[in-house]
């Protein structure tokens, strides 16, 4: 329960974030707060959006899919199910593996780093070790006295 | 377990109201003046600049111009109409403008208005865009306050863009990277000052840029073409 928890925080966490980064792509908000990394540099390259969609909109959907089936895992009905707790390693996989082609892009090819991008990153990878060891606790036997 | 749920309320009204007040806080429009290394991608490096005439024009010219510059605006608003009517229009010569932003310490706002044409390009209005911003040139070049609000006025009123369209543009500083891929393509050139002008490949360097002595050179390139 903790872990499903965690994963709750910190997904809507995640979301808040990308929500921030994906109203600065629509233009609700003005200038990044980004004190001494170069988000603008990293937010206005042609890489922050994929066929014409913000990045950020995937961070945001994605984050908010980790979220609600978290919270539905949390319910006591669906404590004990394995499934969910697979849907959320794997959607936990996915968003690390985005976030992990975003952050190579940010070091390899932008040459500049943004630190909401960055935040993002370690809430995925956080919230995808949460998720495995979900997997792995509900694969061990309960013992029933 | 409630207590959780009152965290997770906490954080999401927290968080909200974070981005709201964020949303509320005007940028100063630093973030336009500084002559930062930005980026280009392949797409800033395929960009040309903004093309007036016929494709099929024997002659182009290439002018790498800053909006700032009072030089740019007075030629642009003199002479280039001239030039637009009698050449380009008679498809003899075909325009090309490329962004030279000269360097913030005489001009702050350089970049924020070759972006703002950027964005009026999106929308197929980047010439009438220039026109907008060399008539009302005295208005905000050359001035310390931030005239964002005032490029937006005349995106609105006076080029008719979409605005939605137009805020998000700007927001994003998309164009960017391609303005100063621009102006490094132009010091490639060897262009140090605005306006620069290259007739077919070749720097003008004549101290008459009148509408007369492009009428003049475009003629002769095209009498030596009828003779060969």
């Amino acid at each position: 329960m903790r872990l499903r928890q965690a994963i709750a925080l910190l997904s809507l966490v995640g979301f808040l974030v990308s929500l921030y980064l994906w109203l600065h792509a629509l233009g609700v908000i003005g200038e990044l707060k980004c004190g001494t990394g170069s988000c603008e540099v990293v937010q206005s390259s042609s890489y922050a959006r994929v066929a014409g969609v913000p990045v950020a909109l995937f961070g945001v959907v994605g984050y908010l899919a980790l979220f609600v089936t978290a919270l539905i895992g949390l319910q006591p009905s669906f404590l004990p199910k394995r499934n969910l707790s697979v849907l959320l390693a794997a959607l936990a996989t996915g968003g690390l593996l985005f976030t992990g082609y975003l952050t190579y892009l940010e070091a390899f090819v932008i040459h500049a780093w943004c630190r909401w991008c960055l935040g993002s990153a370690g809430i995925i990878t956080v919230i995808w070790v949460a998720a495995l060891a979900g997997v792995r606790q509900s694969d061990r036997p309960t013992v029933r006295p | 377990m409630k207590r959780f749920y009152w965290l997770l309320a906490a954080v999401l009204l927290g968080g909200l109201a974070w981005i709201w007040i964020g949303s509320k806080s005007s940028g100063t429009g630093t973030e336009w003046v500084a002559e930062t290394k930005v980026p280009e991608t392949k797409a800033d490096s395929q960009f040309t600049g903004y093309v007036m005439g016929s494709d099929t024009a024997p002659v182009e010219v290439v002018e790498y111009a800053d909006f700032e510059c009072p030089i740019c605006a007075a030629w642009g608003s003199v002479q280039f109409p001239v030039i637009k009517q009698q050449l380009i229009a008679a498809g003899k010569l075909r325009w090309r403008l490329r962004d030279f932003p000269l360097p913030p310490t005489t001009h702050l706002w350089s970049r924020l208005s070759a972006h703002a044409v950027a964005c009026a390009s999106e929308q197929g209005k980047a010439w009438e865009m220039i026109d907008a911003l060399f008539a009302h040139h005295r208005m905000w070049s050359q001035r310390p306050e931030n005239p964002e609000k005032l490029f937006r006025g005349w995106a609105q009123d006076l080029v008719g863009l979409d605005m939605a369209k137009y805020d998000a543009c700007m927001a994003t500083g998309r164009y960017r990277g391609r303005i100063q891929y621009s102006r490094e393509e132009g010091e490639a050139r060897q262009v140090r000052g605005t306006p620069t002008f290259f007739v077919n490949g070749r720097e003008w360097t004549l101290r008459d840029v009148s509408s007369d002595a492009f009428q003049h050179v475009v003629d002769s390139i095209l009498a030596q073409r009828r003779r060969r």
